[in-house]
């Protein structure tokens, strides 16, 4: 292969992610027209999501889902990021390496595992359970939350440790020099150090948790309703988009193309907002 | 000695997350394996999901992976070797990287929407290609990113030792370069196989799903990861020990690659 051929295919290959972003836009967008034209900004609000009988027509509104997401999203949050913390601060400062090693491989395989098995031990495990304790009916936006942030904890607590790990040992022994404990310097070295590290990793964990299909799916109890209370069932736009999408028709497809939209656009500007303003990718 | 007792509390919560976090990975292959290995027979491996096993499933989970990383893997290590050995500074690859990672971490469900408006709606229904385009736009980035930052640990010094020798530029990358992160870059083609063998929402109607045995990627295709979301909905107890048999093979193999990948491979390093 001559050199100049192989600088252009990897231009090329470069490029692809490029086109592979607007070309996702630029798809949903269109397909998403008639259900913008047809409900506009309202759509955000409505909370009707009804198909005539003909399977033409209907009225569809984007509330449910929306609500859904953010709710089950804002308790995984609530959840992981102390645990998050926590086993962050327990591998960098607290374990000894013949502790810290083996911890450090759990909490990778526990990332590593599908998130369908997640749902599924969630929906016979861990549903249960919350159903004793919380009431209700085992699924919905509780167990939804509590299995996302089981989820997004390990993927969470490796990247705030490698942020923290990059604190330099000067620092912290010039710390303890002065005579501050462990929790003053993690507060007050590690933390301030690593910062941008840290919230990193929750943004883009918390992209992770919008975008999560499967392991909710399982759990939420994909029902068109807003939920009352904590425990009860709802649905969000990927569990929706999951269930529903392939055999919807017409408008209503043009909804769900709507909501994957949405959905896109939002995780777009949670994830772009992550790697810009706060782990600003080091280029050597 | 107040401070001293609140540094208490801080470690001792700190250690309890790692206990809580622990527990998790061993409450899950504890329940995987007790649920999965009492319900996997000789039969599972042998039959074909219209029969009560995952033949077909494993064989059609795994070609779908395949195929798509033979697609991925080169293009994702010929961008990485642009941004870092082409384009390495320039504004254009600054843009390329930042969007190459916004594309890593897009939600999966909405990659299967895209592919479903190009390559099922267009060509009349589920089809194995369309299961395959769409893993393999998950894997591209993930490859872009390792192979960046894998080659940027390679030392200067050994490109200018190329140069020196009179080396033509794509010479270098190919013969000395790219050789010398080849441990690197082969943990991330393991890791990200291990990440889309493991996916299910990308497939749902890409590839949707088939009870039979086939190679014929232009109909719907049989996935390990969809069936487990059908059957383990499914009231009756047979589906239910289906499930948890593939729940717990697709977890052993994909734990297995992540062992290897990040453990085997880097230590003979």
């Amino acid at each position: 292969m001559s050199g100049k051929l192989f600088r252009n295919f990897s231009f090329l290959s470069a490029t692809l992610s490029f086109f592979l972003l607007v070309g996702i836009f630029a798809i949903l967008f269109t397909y998403a027209q008639e259900a913008m034209q047809e409900f506009g900004f309202d759509f955000l609000l409505s909370e009707t999501w009804e198909a005539d009988e003909d399977d033409e027509g209907g009225i569809f509104g984007g509330y449910i889902p929306i609500i859904g997401t953010l709710l089950s999203t804002l308790i995984a949050m609530t959840l992981a990021v102390p645990l998050a913390m926590g086993i962050a601060i327990f591998l960098t400062e607290i374990a000894s390496d013949t502790i810290g090693k083996p911890v450090s491989i759990a909490i990778e395989l526990l990332a590593a595992i599908p998130s369908i098995i997640y749902g599924m031990w969630g929906l016979f495990y861990f549903a249960p359970i919350v159903q004793s304790v919380f009431g209700g009916n085992g699924v919905g936006l509780l167990t939804a939350g509590m299995v996302l942030a089981i989820m997004v904890i390990p993927f969470m607590a490796a990247i705030s440790r490698d942020a923290m790990n990059t604190t330099p040992l000067v620092l912290k022994e010039s710390a303890y020099a002065m005579g501050a404990t462990k929790f003053e310097v993690i507060k007050d070295v590690i933390m301030p150090y690593s910062k941008g590290g840290i919230i990193g990793s929750i943004i883009l964990s918390l992209g992770r948790a919008l975008g999560e299909t499967m392991a909710v799916a399982f759990l939420i109890g994909s029902v068109m309703s807003i939920p009352g209370s904590i425990t009860d069932p709802t649905t969000s736009i990927p569990v929706l988009l999951a269930n529903n999408f392939a055999e919807a028709q017409d408008l209503e497809m043009s909804s769900m193309y709507f909501l994957a939209l949405i959905l896109f656009v939002v995780s777009f500007i949670i994830i772009s907002v992550a790697k810009f303003y706060f782990l600003g990718r080091k280029v050597k | 000695m107040h401070r001293l007792i609140l540094n208490k509390i801080v470690l001792v919560l700190s250690t309890l997350s790692a206990v809580i976090g622990i527990s998790f990975l061993f409450w899950i292959l504890a329940t995987l394996t007790y649920k999965g290995v009492s319900s996997i027979h000789w039969s599972t491996f042998t039959n074909d999901l219209v029969e009560g096993g995952i033949r077909n499933l494993l064989v059609g989970q795994f070609t779908m992976a395949i195929i798509a990383s033979v697609v991925a893997v080169p293009i994702g290590m010929m961008a990485g070797i642009y941004l870092r050995e082409y384009g390495h500074g320039s504004k254009l690859a600054s843009v390329i990287r930042n969007l190459s990672d916004v594309m890593m971490s897009a939600p999966s469900i909405v990659i299967g929407v895209f592919v479903f408006a190009l390559f099922v709606d267009p060509f009349g229904g589920y089809n194995g290609w369309a299961g395959i385009i769409a893993l393999a736009i998950m894997m591209i980035p993930i490859i872009i990113s390792t192979t960046d930052n894998m080659l940027s640990l390679v030392p200067t010094e050994l490109r200018e030792a190329g140069m020196a020798l009179g080396g033509s530029k794509h010479k270098i990358i190919l013969q000395i370069v790219v050789k010398a992160a080849k441990v690197g870059i082969t943990t991330g083609v393991l890791l990200s196989f291990a990440r889309i063998i493991g996916e299910t929402a990308p497939l749902l109607f890409t590839s949707a799903n088939n009870q039979f045995f086939t190679m014929d990627l232009t109909e719907q295709f049989p996935s390990l990861t969809v069936s487990i979301y059908n059957l383990a909905t499914y009231p009756d107890s047979e589906s239910r020990e289906l499930a948890w048999a593939a729940a717990f093979i697709l977890t052993m193999i994909v734990l297995f690659i992540n062992l290897i990948g990040r453990y085997a491979i880097r230590n003979k390093k």
